[in-house]
């Protein structure tokens, strides 16, 4: 371990005595904070949470779809189920986990103080909160004028007319929409922060080109999300427009056409999963070069990839809904466009698995979630493909082939990542490494129920099991696969709750981690662990795209030989 | 380094741009598609409305010259005209939609044409509105002689967002009185 004190030596922070009145002092530091540090981990925190309800919520209709009849919830609690599941795990969990990341790592990595805006960054995280529980508050407030209703129970998309006001009395759907525009709200605000940061407060010799890749990624995901959130929000108010005004949007009895929701929220949610994967990616980007002991292959081409998914992914999105009949131009357009992402995707694969090539690979528990992710995440592409080919999407759509083929994406891509980034950066945050005995039960885990509950899930799929559904007859034959998936959702669930023991766990007794544990090359593991308030005492000056290892290696630094 | 509340007005600007984008997406989607009740026959284009809130983004301009250069009482007065010119925007829209609502019967939720037009009008007027409280809060603070011109790039980051409203507007203009017609 090469012991880099450049800039601070030692932790700054000063020690707090106890008692309550200590207590109330720190809970209003962080209540008050604009530090994106704490920000971030505030996010992060928030999106435990929610990521711990959002899955106690689908180990229910697990319980409920492991036998056919089984009765364990109402049809109507069913769907506020996976209603509550997809909108919190969308919205509440993936989004804030993956800006909380950002918040935390983007100002140290580019060796800036702060984000561009403190106050605003704060100010994003309380609307992103209070969106998160204005939703669930739902549970209680959401009887309405009729005594009707209660969580809302649209599916997390909402097609219309479902959430007309004839056939979902109540404020349920209200809560749904208001909520999810003021956690819009946070996003945008969090997103054009980013955005200004990486732009404007880049330190001296930290050109665009010499950025990390996570921070390439988070500024593509932030300038992404600047159209992405946005069109939700459009929609949005038009759903109340409709709603409260009495409006006409997606009434087709006035001539509105339900229609227009179907392409506004899919403006918005394809986009969105790549939101959620590029920061992911990001952390790919990070994990894999310093456990395999090289530096990143391709990095101006991963640059580029990423740029290319970003635009291509604004005009893939009625790829979810060649069932409601387009053209055969506007079906083949949308096939096409789709599978460029693939080729994308493949460069980026291609250069991780050239990263590796060759490389000292050291299978640390970040480095085991990463090489999972990537053969997770070629799975989910090439089931991606297969679904973007619409004669194949005739047959399978909202199938549960569908449903394993976005949560191979959205867990065994994004989740494993994050997992990942946990692993990797919890030593900076925290100042003690994580478990690495809790860590490998928690990654085999959270594998093997991974694998047992979403690789059935294709078959049972093919099998014709749409999703969504209340149950099903017991003659179908689904259901020893459903009884093996539900058994992998508990599998997972363990996992889960290893890995938040471990977080507690290693907080207190973990080995202590000192500035660089992994021997990285990137900014952050320059300043001390955890950070002081200002990060950096000296502004760092950069040369190269790895400024640790120019340091670390005076007779051969990376800038002789980058461009 | 780019100036970051600059590179933060772009990026809001952007995301209204996709907001207004959706909206706009929507009135032209419905347009004709009414099934009873007024058709967009009976609007009048207000051109008058719409020369003064052009004009407004040029006064804005010189609002900033005049700040670059410390003339903050040529800076005051330009400012105060911006506001005269959004305000008289506000009021010509007020008086279109009085005349809409009484003489023509036409509300939100008579008809598509009454949903998407003034969703889409009465949003653009939204932006109008928090416009002008924003210029209104620089107006008392000039008149209060706390803006000075070390401000002046602040400034220019509100005049952006004046300008996009004031550019989007022609967007507007076109697709409701022009196209839509």
């Amino acid at each position: 371990m090469a012991d880099q004190t450049f800039p601070v030596p030692g932790p700054l922070e000063t020690e707090r005595t106890g008692g309550n009145a200590a207590f109330l002092e720190w809970m209003h530091s962080w209540i008050v904070t604009v530090d994106h540090k704490k920000l971030g981990i505030l996010y992060i925190a928030y999106a435990l949470l929610f990521m711990v309800v959002g899955g106690a919520e689908i180990l229910v209709v697990r319980i409920q779809l492991a036998l056919p009849w089984s009765g364990i919830v109402s049809p109507g609690v069913y769907n506020q189920l996976f209603t509550m599941h997809g909108t919190t795990m969308v919205f509440l969990m993936g989004m804030p986990i993956l800006f909380g990341m950002g918040n935390y790592l983007v100002p140290l990595m580019i060796g800036a103080r702060d984000m561009a805006f403190p106050r605003l960054n704060a100010l994003s995280f309380w609307l992103t909160a209070f969106g998160g529980f204005m939703l669930y508050f739902s549970y209680i407030g959401g009887f309405g004028l009729y005594g009707m209703g209660n969580a809302p129970d649209v599916g997390w998309f909402a097609y219309a007319p479902l959430t007309s006001l004839k056939i979902s009395p109540g404020h349920n759907t209200d809560y749904w929409a208001l909520s999810l525009i003021v956690a819009g709200f946070g996003t945008l605000g969090t997103a054009i922060n980013i955005v200004a940061t990486v732009i404007s407060m880049r330190c001296k010799g930290m050109t665009l080109t010499r950025m990390p890749l996570f921070v390439w990624l988070m500024f593509i995901t932030s300038a992404l999300t600047l159209v992405t959130i946005t069109p939700l929000t459009a929609a949005q108010i038009m759903l109340e427009i409709d709603r409260y005004l009495g409006g006409h949007f997606f009434d087709a009895a006035a001539g509105g056409a339900p229609l227009l929701w179907i392409h506004l929220f899919w403006i918005f949610g394809h986009p969105e999963v790549y939101v959620l994967v590029l920061p992911a990616f990001g952390v790919a980007n990070e994990v894999i070069p310093v456990f395999s002991r090289k530096a990143i292959f391709g990095y101006s081409a991963m640059v580029m990839a990423s740029v290319g998914i970003g635009f291509v992914s604004l005009s893939v999105w009625a790829h979810h809904m060649f069932t409601v009949g387009m053209s055969a131009f506007s079906n083949s357009f949308f096939v096409l466009s789709t599978e460029v992402v693939g080729i994308f995707t493949g460069i980026k694969i291609f250069n991780w698995i050239a990263t590796m090539w060759g490389g000292r690979i050291q299978f640390r528990v970040p480095m085991l979630f990463c090489t999972a992710f990537l053969f997770q995440m070629l799975i989910a592409g090439l089931t991606g493909i297969m679904l973007s080919v619409a004669p194949w999407d005739w047959q399978l759509h909202n199938s549960y082939f569908l449903i394993a083929h976005f949560h191979y994406v959205l867990l065994g891509a994004i989740v494993t990542c994050v997992f990942a980034a946990f692993y990797y950066w919890y030593p900076k945050a925290i100042g003690r490494m994580m478990s690495e005995r809790l860590g490998k039960w928690h990654f085999w885990l959270f594998l093997l129920g991974f694998h047992m509950t979403f690789d059935i899930m294709h078959i049972v799929g093919l099998d014709g099991m749409p999703r969504s559904i209340y149950t099903y007859p017991a003659d179908r034959g689904w259901l020893w696969m459903n009884v093996i998936i539900t058994i992998g959702a508990f599998i997972q669930a363990i996992a889960v709750l290893i890995f938040v023991w471990n977080l507690i766990w290693s907080a207190r007794h973990g080995e202590i981690a000192g500035n660089d544990p992994w021997d990285a090359w990137t900014l952050e593991w320059a300043s001390p662990s955890p950070p002081p308030a200002y990060n950096f005492a000296i502004e760092p000056v950069v040369r190269s795209r790895r400024p640790l290892w120019d340091i670390k290696h005076p007779n051969d630094p990376d800038w002789k030989y980058e461009p | 380094m780019p100036s970051r509340g600059m590179v933060a007005m772009i990026c809001l600007i952007i995301g209204e741009a996709a907001i207004f984008s959706m909206f706009i997406l929507a009135y032209i989607y419905y347009t004709g598609r009414s099934l009873s009740g007024p058709t967009p026959a009976i609007l009048s284009a207000p051109v008058f409305n719409t020369i003064c809130l052009l004009s407004s983004s040029f006064t804005i301009v010189f609002a900033e010259r005049a700040i670059d250069r410390g003339k903050m009482r040529t800076f005051g007065v330009l400012w105060a005209i911006t506001i005269g010119l959004g305000l008289e925007f506000l009021a010509g829209t007020a008086k279109e939609w009085y005349e809409l609502i009484y003489h023509d019967g036409l509300t939100v939720s008579t008809n598509l044409f009454g949903t998407t037009f003034y969703s889409l009008v009465g949003l653009h007027a939204t932006h109008v509105i928090l416009g002008m409280i924003m210029l209104s809060v620089v107006l008392v603070l000039t008149l209060q002689g706390r803006v000075n011109q070390s401000h002046s790039e602040r400034i220019k980051v509100l005049a952006l967002y004046w300008h996009f409203v004031d550019w989007v507007w022609v967007a507007v203009f076109t697709v409701v009185y022009l196209v839509g017609k």
